[in-house]
């Protein structure tokens, strides 16, 4: 047989592709399930002196699957390929300015990433006891006590795998809580400039939500908020400064008018880049804050994560933690106040001894071993390399590009409150779709096209075709000004002859062009057991 | 409806768009719901303003025929491509039908929302109870304001 003609068994049929032949313009990168060839590996595990025992042996056949699951096989070359196309078409924050609203999407500091991957730290296995890991117990504790600094609390859990699980995590607290006083409740207030998450945490806490309104200064509705408030009420969830970018002005009177009914204020810690340093959440009022690592102390984020979000609380609540927790047991490191009452010896960190401990009456887990230990390493040398002055800083700039930004941005669309931000600006693009029938969406789209990464759009919910830009302090002032030069460039472009007709097409200059969005909502296209159809190996 | 917008809450962004229909015959509510009497039911849906603003809807959740819902209760939910918002019973009463063309073609609401976009139709516990609601003129003012 020639070659030639063995060619479709061996290759595949017409259309398959699997290989790292190079990717032209126009083609779109296959799926590893496409690139699948049976037998082809991409690992190999080292020689180990356990024996080998029988799958029969050792898992009971109810749990047995009855064939392996359709993962797809391809080569190291293959895998490396695909994913170094894919990176080469991908927008990320090591690229260019990301002012993705709300999310935070900061430069993230590469000397993290190199102590996280220091070999004592990456190399651990999590099941190692407390006397073999007294440096990594050390980490946790110490990162625990600077995210209490930051926030005024007095206890915290490093478990929750971000912000969402440390939202639950702080629900599940908060009944424990109630249900120590002797009292039940139901509800949870919320309000309607909050985060989605927000209401969806409560829902899968077993509470039910209570909306307050936006007050016209585009805080709490503090007189709503008194008329909600009862016995039924378990606490309120706040951000501050809130997702319009505003600080809360009434958070005193807001945290008193809460604790008078007993209920609790917990803090979406979502927006605490913005105050970092210059005020504390524990100051405020609030009994419950979570942290996202991922966000404010700059560790990788989204799909480039995993995330953290740790939960910080007051004295009164510490009990409840999940656990087990890392503790000091003898000795107290030579930095901390009152170190001359502890019995190790002062100043002298060989004498500091680590451990765990679960909290009296604690939750529970709410994560594996310890959290995403490598993403809470790369936190603390974010706090570590700042300084406290430097976190402050931060937020400082954090707050001042983005009232640079604010007002470059005033005289091209509607800005819908009238007063400084903090962290971020929501604008309305209201008008141009008044005027050319574009909505914000499409001016998100043709920033792309710009090269910057796309603002936040229609959210908060509250706003008419709200853009929501976070510049982040990571950004200088001249990225701020191609910002919006790129902008004033868009909104000009809408008052041209078939203006609106090109934005309402953009991008055009990225590797995917505008997707049909409502489409993909409304088409799904299952696929059997995760494999298409295009992916089955030439069989006979 | 919330219709992706705070009510009443001073809000200083424009919430006027020239050319949303608001047919005079029908009544509305000012979570941007009309109702339209037919016999002893009442047939629901969301106004063509609030079809434009919460842009191409993707999927509505709708209730089960036989549920009994209060004024002002959630009958269902609404989703497009920015948001998810909820469906309030205009009036109390009984769902006596729903829509179910909008399970495989949602974007009858954006594209008839006062014809084959429709929701659901009720049985009005109260006889009167349309009383209550906003005429044409009065939702024309509360778009326009």
């Amino acid at each position: 047989m020639s070659v030639r003609a063995a060619l479709p068994a061996v290759v595949g049929a017409p259309g398959g592709r699997a290989s790292s032949a190079p990717l032209l313009g126009g083609d779109t990168e296959p799926t590893l399930f496409e690139l699948s060839r049976p037998g082809r590996r991409a690992w190999q595990l080292p020689t180990t002196g356990v024996p080998a025992l029988a799958i029969e042996d050792l898992v009971p056949a109810p749990y047995r699957r009855d064939a392996p699951p359709p993962l797809a096989e391809v080569s190291e070359r293959d895998l490396v390929a695909h994913f170094t196309r894919l990176s080469h078409r991908q927008f990320s924050v090591d690229l260019g300015a990301y002012p993705l609203g709300s999310c935070t999407m900061k430069y993230n500091p590469k000397v993290c990433d190199a102590v996280a991957a220091l070999p004592g730290l990456a190399a651990v296995h999590p099941a190692a006891p407390a006397r073999l890991v007294q440096g990594w117990l050390a980490l946790l504790v110490e990162l625990e006590e600077t995210l209490c600094a930051v926030t005024g609390m007095a206890a915290a859990t490093l478990q929750p795998a971000a912000g969402a699980a440390g939202e639950l995590t702080g629900l599940l607290m908060m009944r424990a809580w109630h249900q120590a006083q002797g009292r039940q409740r139901r509800t949870v207030v919320i309000p309607d400039s909050a985060h989605g998450t927000n209401p969806a945490s409560v829902t899968l806490g077993g509470y039910e939500t209570v909306t307050v309104p936006t007050d016209p200064s585009g805080g709490v509705d503090l007189a709503a908020l008194r008329r909600v408030l009862d016995e039924d009420v378990a606490g309120i969830m706040l951000t501050n400064p809130n997702t319009l970018g505003l600080f809360e002005r009434d958070i005193e009177a807001v945290a008193g008018a809460v604790h008078d009914v007993g209920g609790l204020l917990y803090y979406d810690g979502a927006n605490l880049n913005a105050i970092m340093g210059v005020v504390r959440p524990g100051d405020m009022g609030f009994d419950i804050v979570h942290l996202n690592l991922h966000k404010t102390f700059a560790t990788p984020h989204g799909g480039g994560g995993p995330g953290a979000g740790p939960l910080a609380v007051t004295a009164g609540l510490a009990p409840f933690l999940p656990g087990p927790r890392p503790v000091r047991t003898a000795g107290s490191p030579g930095n901390a106040p009152g170190s001359a009452d502890s019995p190790g010896k002062a100043g002298d960190p060989g004498s500091v001894r680590y451990g765990w401990e679960q909290p009296e009456r604690s939750i529970g887990r709410v994560h594996s071993w310890h959290g995403n230990a490598l993403v809470l390493a790369r936190a603390l040398t974010y706090t570590l390399v700042h300084g406290a002055d430097g976190l402050r800083q931060v937020a400082q700039l954090a707050v001042l590009n983005a009232n640079w930004l604010r007002a470059r941005l005033a005289g091209l669309f509607d800005v819908p409150f009238d007063r400084p931000c903090m962290h971020e600006c929501v604008v309305s693009a209201a008008g141009l779709r008044r005027e050319h029938g574009l909505r914000a969406s499409d001016v998100a789209k043709a920033l792309l096209d710009e090269g910057f990464h796309a603002p936040t759009v229609a959210f908060p919910l509250i706003v008419d075709d709200a853009l929501m830009f976070e510049p982040t302090e990571t950004e200088s002032v001249q990225t701020l000004e191609a910002l919006a030069q790129a902008c004033e460039r868009i909104v000009a472009e809408a008052g041209t002859p078939g203006g609106p007709e090109r934005i309402g097409h953009a991008p055009v200059r990225t590797p995917v062009r505008r997707v049909d969005e409502a489409r993909a909502a409304r088409h799904l296209i299952p696929v059997a057991d995760g494999v298409s159809e295009t992916s089955s190996p030439p069989t006979g | 409806m919330v219709g992706g917008r705070a009510r009443g809450t001073g809000v200083r962004v424009p919430l006027a768009f020239t050319g949303v229909q608001v047919p005079e015959e029908l009544h509305y509510t000012a979570e941007h719901e009309w109702v339209a009497p037919s016999g002893q039911t009442v047939r629901v849906g969301i106004t063509d303003y609030a079809q434009d603003a919460l842009g191409d809807v993707v999927y509505v959740d709708l209730p089960a025929v036989g549920v009994e819902v209060a004024a002002g209760g959630v009958l269902g939910e609404v989703e497009s491509t920015k948001s998810v918002s909820e469906i309030y019973a205009p009036v109390a009463g009984t769902v006596v039908a729903v829509n179910e063309a909008l399970s495989t073609a949602p974007e009858q609401v954006n594209g008839d929302p006062y014809g084959s976009g429709w929701l659901c139709e009720l049985a009005p516990a109260e006889p009167d109870a349309l009383q209550s609601l906003l005429d044409a003129a009065a939702y024309r003012r509360l778009v326009d304001s």
